[in-house]
């Protein structure tokens, strides 16, 4: 059995969903140009990520094996529609620039991914520990990507001015590339070899 | 009970769906106030911007109350009375066969296929009731998403008072710097109609020479984003144009209010 505080803090750097397993990228790609959409979808995926590794731990020796797949998916759907009917309550204009990608936390792998391999076995303690986990490691690269995004891309951060921008009558001229979705395959391959430099274990073999 | 007999898995699937049915509906049901509230609040907010008389930290319920919505039938070019103006939807409207129109493929600029025939308009009035800004509601397709906003105009109606875009999805940074309050500070006094009635206004690639005799009726393109801004030019060339509002203005410049 795994020690509890392994179980925590290994998905932030031993494990992480997105540096380790490139799981949960999508995402990473869309909600990354503000650190304030970042910061609510973080949150979003942590309750969900818990909530599903917990709730399938609780019920793991009822569920037959040939429907578990969509007894998952269903738990998580669940979580996830209320996590939206919460945002679009309290936090309007941060659920409107999230739109459609707080849905898309139902296709997040990490939260099925977690779910299957992890909850399924353990205890909902331990799933609970999880599930925290491998939130704070996907909320750490999204951090990470949010930030240079926003820095690089719109001179703030958490939308304050940081670099005065040329449009703005500064001296920054924003990299646009920064803005587009494609500019966080850049960061977060910059980050997964920073992390396998540190950490050499995790470089894969070459065949 | 074997773990994967038939009866055990659909007894686990019924109960699942039920209690996750209980908890979605429970969500849904309870916060529908709230959202609702919302949506009006920031469509009230964005009407109040585009007019220029939004003041933060101010209720706004408190800041609506100068503000008077009517309905207009831009088939009879007249206000009308045939729905409450309040909770009139124009967009299903312009998917019910009853109330939309449908726009002929060559006078379509904004590439919205079909519109509402009735619209809420907005109307600011000052003390003595005489009309001070006309708020229209406009949309059309940017680059990858419909774009909804207000257009607030000075009783004149072809001085631009204020022009905002409450609802779109087009790139944030480039095609999303139609927010960006530099840009909207661009729109106040451009005007829409030349002097012999034709429509002038046009979003440049580049920027405008501020200089220049027809100054007045041009706005700085947004840098990255030319077919957002040709989006937003496309659209007001529709709205104020013959299938547009333009015919109703007309009227009611004719006429007052």
């Amino acid at each position: 059995m795994a020690k509890p505080k392994d179980v925590l803090l290994d998905p932030i750097f031993n494990r992480n969903p997105i540096g380790l397993q490139i799981l949960g990228i999508c995402s990473a790609l869309a909600v990354t140009s503000k650190i304030s959409t970042v910061v609510a979808m973080c949150l979003a995926v942590i309750f969900v990520i818990t909530g599903s590794n917990v709730a399938v731990s609780l019920i793991r020796r009822q569920i037959p094996a040939n429907i578990r797949i969509i007894v998952e998916i269903t738990i998580i759907a669940t979580l996830v529609i209320i996590v939206d009917q919460f945002l679009q309550a309290f936090a309007f204009s941060i659920s409107k620039q999230l739109s459609i990608f707080v849905g898309l936390i139902i296709t997040n792998c990490i939260v099925l991914g977690r779910a299957e391999a992890f909850a399924m076995k353990n205890p909902p303690g331990l799933s609970f520990l999880d599930g925290i986990g491998n939130g704070l490691g996907y909320s750490l690269v999204l951090l990470l990507v949010g930030f240079c995004r926003e820095l690089f891309g719109s001179g703030k951060l958490l939308g304050y001015t940081i670099l005065p921008t040329t449009n703005e009558g500064g001296w920054y001229l924003p990299n646009g590339l920064m803005l587009l979705p494609p500019s966080a395959f850049f960061i977060i391959g910059l980050l997964i070899w920073a992390l396998r430099t540190w950490k050499t274990d995790q470089i894969e073999e070459e065949n | 009970m074997s773990r994967d007999s038939t009866t055990k898995i659909l007894s686990v699937a019924f109960l699942l769906c039920l209690v996750c049915s209980v908890l979605v509906s429970a969500a849904a049901v309870g916060l529908s106030g709230i959202q609702e509230r919302n949506k009006i609040q920031e469509r009230r907010k964005n009407i109040l911007q585009a007019a220029g008389l939004y003041q933060p930290g101010q209720p706004i319920d408190e800041q609506f109350r100068k503000i008077e919505a009517r309905l207009v039938d831009l088939q009879e070019d007249a206000f009308s009375q045939a729905f409450d103006p309040t909770t009139f939807d124009s967009r299903s409207a312009a998917r019910d066969p009853q109330t939309s129109h449908r726009i002929p493929g060559d006078e379509d600029p904004a590439d919205i296929k079909t519109r509402s025939r009735y619209k809420v308009v907005y109307l600011v009035k000052d003390d003595t009731g005489s009309l001070q800004q006309l708020i229209l509601p406009v949309h059309g397709k940017g680059l990858w998403s419909t774009m909804y906003g207000f257009l607030a105009l000075d009783d004149d109606f072809t001085t631009i008072n204020g022009f905002a875009f409450y609802e779109h999805g087009e790139t944030p940074g480039l095609g999303g710097e139609i927010d960006n309050p530099a840009w909207k500070g661009q729109w106040p006094g451009k005007k829409i109609y030349g002097p012999g009635g034709e429509i002038r206004i046009d979003v440049l690639k580049g920027t405008v020479d501020r200089d220049a005799p027809d100054a007045v009726y041009r706005v700085d393109g947004l840098a990255g984003a030319t077919l957002t801004a040709r989006g937003v030019e496309n659209l007001l060339h529709y709205w104020m144009g013959q299938d547009g509002y333009r015919p109703f203005l007309e009227k009611l410049q004719a006429q007052g209010v």
